[in-house]
């Protein structure tokens, strides 16, 4: 029996007249990562929406342990964890209410997980104050934080880099060694790249 | 920095090293029941609705300004307003609860809320429901509870209240569960109000009927069980299909 993987067989999508994904194909084993590459609107955000099933692609199928993901959904979605271009955050609510909601619903939490998470990424002196109060890189470690303590399996970033200082880009690539050590699994869309420091990293270049 | 590693082990659930293939993987160690998650999801929007206070009195101003404005434009008469009052009261609860379906997902599904919903595990069924639940609360409630204000002004006797409360309370859980479905499916559009309410309206008909019917014989003093009892079995019916249209609605838009 496969030993949780993650596995893309063959995936093919049409977004109107426009070939996006064609025939992408891979295999992600634990511990190991991917980053998605490729210029602006070469489909990295669409391969991470069909990954976790939002999207259904023409062609193809997404295995995960063997199973065609879309045999059971919910179970394949309680093993991952997808952070999109934007954080998930809530405006009015503050950083660690956010938290408290987004990772609550999936998960019981008690609130020095809370705490140890935000300490974690550095969010701790801002985690009281309302989320439109943060900048772009302040809102992005809060969302690091809930896909951290969300600890499932497999992550699926999206741009996780973006507005992040250079401790900040250094924090998600000790937080994506730490998923990888303990036998979890990223993909990563990024277009510059992801830090130096992540090894075990395959490259999946897509064209535009 | 110095030891991120040490840190890691306090802020992070560790995931259990090899993980058995089971149906409950890494983090089912403590999962949250559904009920647990619907019952956040429902505390979430409450908590957002007092945070951004005009929007929640917008629908209710709306009431009040129609409900109150009337008599004064129509005649001093009562026995002629007392005639008019359930369509008065019906016709502006109507149309306030549809003034409040805009904000319903909108702002959910602008900064990826929904997406995590969607993607979280748990039934979205549930926190359909739950978000649904929090409009009617948020709406309905509040309406059910400024109804008898509005019949007063309208001349009707307060013997009639109980019932007029009732039946927009009973009345106002469908339009919500109605409501649901249309913002769901106009999600992916912009400025969707036009369309919410030319999807929604024809489908609140049967409620406005029987609410309207239910407070006119309130009014007369009449038994007004019958059409409250219908009012009942709509939001049952309402109850049992609209989250899973809204969920599979909600699904379609994040395609």
């Amino acid at each position: 029996m496969p030993d949780q993987t993650l596995e893309v067989a063959n995936v093919h999508l049409w977004r109107g007249e426009r070939h996006v994904l064609r025939g992408v194909q891979f295999a992600l084993a634990r511990g190991a990562c991917l980053e998605v590459c490729g210029p602006n609107g070469s489909g990295k955000t669409t391969l991470l929406r069909t990954l976790c099933g939002l999207i259904y692609p023409e062609e193809g199928r997404v295995l995960w342990d063997g199973e065609n993901v879309r045999r059971d959904l919910p179970a394949f979605h309680a093993a991952l964890a997808y952070l999109g271009h934007e954080p998930p955050l809530k405006s009015d609510l503050t950083a660690r209410e956010n938290l408290h909601y987004w990772i609550g619903i999936r998960r019981r939490v008690a609130a020095e997980e809370l705490t140890a998470a935000l300490t974690r990424v550095g969010a701790l002196p801002f985690s009281e104050r309302h989320v439109r109060t943060l900048s772009a890189g302040q809102r992005r470690r809060v969302a690091l934080a809930g896909i951290a303590l969300l600890a499932v399996p497999l992550w699926l970033l999206d741009e996780p880099v973006t507005n992040l200082d250079a401790e900040g880009r250094e924090l998600v690539a000790d937080l994506i060694r730490e998923q990888l050590a303990r036998g979890g699994m990223v993909v990563a869309a990024v277009h510059q790249g992801l830090p130096p420091s992540v090894r075990n990293v395959t490259r999946l270049e897509l064209a535009a | 920095m110095s030891s991120p590693e040490s840190h890691a082990a306090q802020a992070l659930e560790p995931v259990p090293a090899p993980v058995a293939r089971t149906g409950d993987s890494v983090h089912a160690a403590r999962p949250a029941s559904a009920s647990d998650a619907a019952r956040l999801a429902l505390l979430r929007d409450l908590r957002l609705a007092f945070r951004k206070r005009s929007q929640l009195v917008q629908p209710l101003a709306f009431f009040a300004m129609v409900t109150l404005l009337f008599p004064l434009a129509i005649s001093p008469e009562l026995s002629r307003l007392r005639e008019l009052a359930p369509g008065v009261i019906w016709v502006a609860a109507l149309l306030a609860s549809l003034l409040a379906l805009e904000f319903l997902f909108r702002d959910d599904a602008h900064d990826g809320t929904l997406e995590q919903y969607a993607l979280s595990g748990q039934s979205l069924m549930a926190l359909m429901f739950a978000k649904t639940l929090a409009h009617w609360l948020l709406t309905g409630l509040p309406l059910a509870l400024m109804a008898p204000l509005a019949a007063l002004s309208l001349g009707v006797a307060p013997t009639a209240l109980p019932g007029i409360v009732a039946s927009v309370a009973v009345g106002s859980v469908t339009l919500s569960l109605i409501g649901s479905i249309g913002a769901a499916l106009t999600l992916g559009i912009k400025r969707s109000g036009a369309l919410l309410s030319l999807l929604t309206l024809p489908l609140s008909l049967p409620v406005l009927i029987f609410g309207a019917r239910a407070t006119q014989l309130a009014i007369h003093g009449a038994s007004y069980l019958a059409p409250l009892e219908l009012l009942g079995a709509l939001a049952v019916f309402g109850i049992t299909l609209a989250p899973l249209a809204a969920a599979a609605a909600v699904r379609i838009s994040l395609e």
